[in-house]
């Protein structure tokens, strides 16, 4: 499309009026998300097990290596980069308390959900959008097959239940992580390392981590699924539409991350 | 004769350009419609709308007592269960074998067990010449075999309303006069309602009851076969002996298109 020159109020409407609509559908397709992995299941008696096993494994058990490594190292990076301020007021033990707690309450959930959106949000977006350009989702929508239903729900599904167990994984080789390196370079006792996390881990900072990273796969599913179903043209929008959903489900999972951490700081 | 499908004063636009211009006709139940017309002249678009994908910006379209541009889209899913859609670009899912594309209505919509589902499947490409090709990804199929493969799909749960969006096209004559003789069959024995885009003379005047013919839009002839090569119409005439549209610019004319940005 040749670049116009547009009148800059004209702009601020065109955007507001842009905004509004991207609101609006995204609005009906959470709806829609919601309906068809939460209520439909209870209503009609049909889960598609297959897929939404299928897309378990894809989002799941093939993330867990990539999870395994970034939190293995960001746990040993946290472990030395807290020991280097704490040495000086004498408090090394106390880095225990530092990657426990942070890699439980907030670094665990927000790596898995950065690598969750590069790996499984983009591929949701790249998939239903190539769908859409080919006609395979005008197809399911004339054979009566909601495309939602039968693309997103069992993401949604798989989602809901791996973010969390990738969260898990992150959490404690995270804190491996910290602690095979304090036991080495900064010279902590393993056993009183052991003992001050497990003091300074409450089940409180563990949950709201696990709350925060089911928050996460959700967003990331609504945005990879919103990405790919706006896509209309061909090949070249689908790539675009790809690198927008990552782009965006980072922004709002920082943006909900936030949110969380305010309200669990006033409300727990 | 019953109307099945009845479409009052069809509008529709992308954009602001418009697609379909205040288009009327009907379709008899237990017969073969064929809509035939120029390539964009907006048939695919026409059939979208015949099938609800798309909402048109006025007008009404009657299926079995309904008009389906009311339905919201759970309404719509119950209707589509009775219809069989080939797309003009197939549309299989590339993500599943041709045996699983055939299957999946069966599977979504019915209770059916596996065993008996797979010589639905058997049976339905078998149909289409496509058996010992079930385990093929839609990829390793060339054009034609890709429209067989999206008939069978179509017909995979026996629907009342069949709708094909050029089904020859890509064909050999042979595999195509086969396929001719499947939908008469269809016709014949399953009686069902069929509706036919295409651009072969040949397979028209062998498998057409009725012909609707659009041009940039606007519908121009409706009626039978007899009546579609006796009419007077100068483009249904250059339709059937194949002429080419003149296209006489005057010098001004050629030159403002060309400049025009
Ligand atoms: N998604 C779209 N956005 C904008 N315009 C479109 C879109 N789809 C189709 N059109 C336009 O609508 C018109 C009719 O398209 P349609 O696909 O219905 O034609 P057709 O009669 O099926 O042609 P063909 O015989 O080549 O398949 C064309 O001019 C095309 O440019
Ligand atoms: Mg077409």
């Amino acid at each position: 499309m040749p670049l116009k020159i547009v009148n800059p109020i004209a702009i601020v409407g065109i955007k507001t009026v842009n905004i509004l609509s991207i609101i609006k559908n995204v609005s009906i397709l959470i709806n829609e998300i919601f309906y068809w992995t939460l209520i439909s299941p209870f209503k009609t008696g049909k889960l598609r097990l297959k897929s939404t096993f299928s897309e378990m494994v894809k989002i799941g058990y093939n993330s867990v290596p990539i999870v395994v490594v970034i939190s293995f190292f960001v746990g040993m990076i946290l472990a030395l980069q807290s020991a280097y301020q704490l040495k000086k007021v004498g408090a090394l033990i106390y880095v225990a308390n530092l990657v426990g707690v942070s890699l439980t309450r907030e670094l665990g959930p927000i790596i898995t959900a950065i690598l969750i959106a590069g790996r499984s949000g983009s591929s949701f977006a790249a998939e239903i959008g190539s769908m859409k350009s080919a006609e395979e989702i005008d197809a399911l929508r004339s054979m009566g097959i909601n495309p939602v239903s039968f693309l997103v729900s069992p993401k949604m599904m798989a989602m809901l239940i791996m973010a969390p167990c990738l969260t898990i994984i992150a959490d404690f080789i995270g804190i491996f992580g910290g602690f095979v390196l304090s036991i080495t370079a900064v010279g902590i006792h393993p056993h009183s390392y052991i003992q001050q996390t497990i003091n300074a881990l409450m089940v409180k900072d563990v949950i709201t981590g696990l709350v925060k990273s089911i928050a996460f796969g959700a967003i990331i599913t609504v945005v990879g699924a919103y990405h790919g179903f706006q896509v209309t043209g061909g090949a070249e929008e689908v790539g675009m539409r790809t690198t927008a959903s990552v782009v965006s489900s980072i922004f709002m999972v920082i943006v909900f991350d936030l949110f969380f951490t305010v309200l669990f700081y006033y409300f727990t | 004769m019953d109307e099945k499908i009845v479409v009052k004063n069809l509008v529709t636009r992308y954009g602001n350009k418009t697609i379909l211009k205040d288009i009327s006709f009907s379709v008899q139940q237990g017969r073969i419609t064929a809509i035939v017309g120029g390539s964009g002249c907006g048939k695919s678009t026409l059939l979208k709308h015949i099938i609800g994908l798309l909402k048109p910006a006025s007008g009404e379209i009657w299926i079995n007592g309904k008009d389906i541009t009311k339905l919201s889209e759970m309404q719509l899913n119950d209707f589509r269960k009775s219809i069989g859609v080939l797309f003009q670009g197939a549309a299989l899912l590339n993500s599943m074998t041709i045996e699983d594309n055939v299957a999946l209505p069966i599977r979504e919509h019915t209770h059916l067990n596996e065993a008996t589902i797979k010589i639905m499947v058997k049976m339905k490409l078998d149909l289409v010449g496509l058996s010992g090709f079930g385990d093929f990804y839609p990829s390793q199929l060339s054009g034609g075999m890709k429209k067989r493969a999206g008939i069978a799909r179509a017909m995979a749960l026996d629907p009342e309303m069949l709708f094909f969006d050029e089904p020859q096209a890509g064909l050999d004559p042979i595999t195509s006069a086969g396929l001719d003789a499947l939908i008469l069959k269809l016709r014949d024995i399953f009686k069902m309602t069929i509706i036919v885009v295409t651009h072969e003379l040949h397979s028209l005047f062998t498998i057409a009851d009725t012909i609707v013919m659009l041009d940039k839009g606007e519908l121009i002839f409706e009626g039978t076969v007899e009546q579609f090569k006796n009419a007077q119409d100068d483009r249904v005439k250059r339709f059937i002996t194949r002429t080419p549209e003149d296209e006489n610019y005057c010098p001004e004319d050629y030159f403002n298109i060309l400049t025009a940005d």
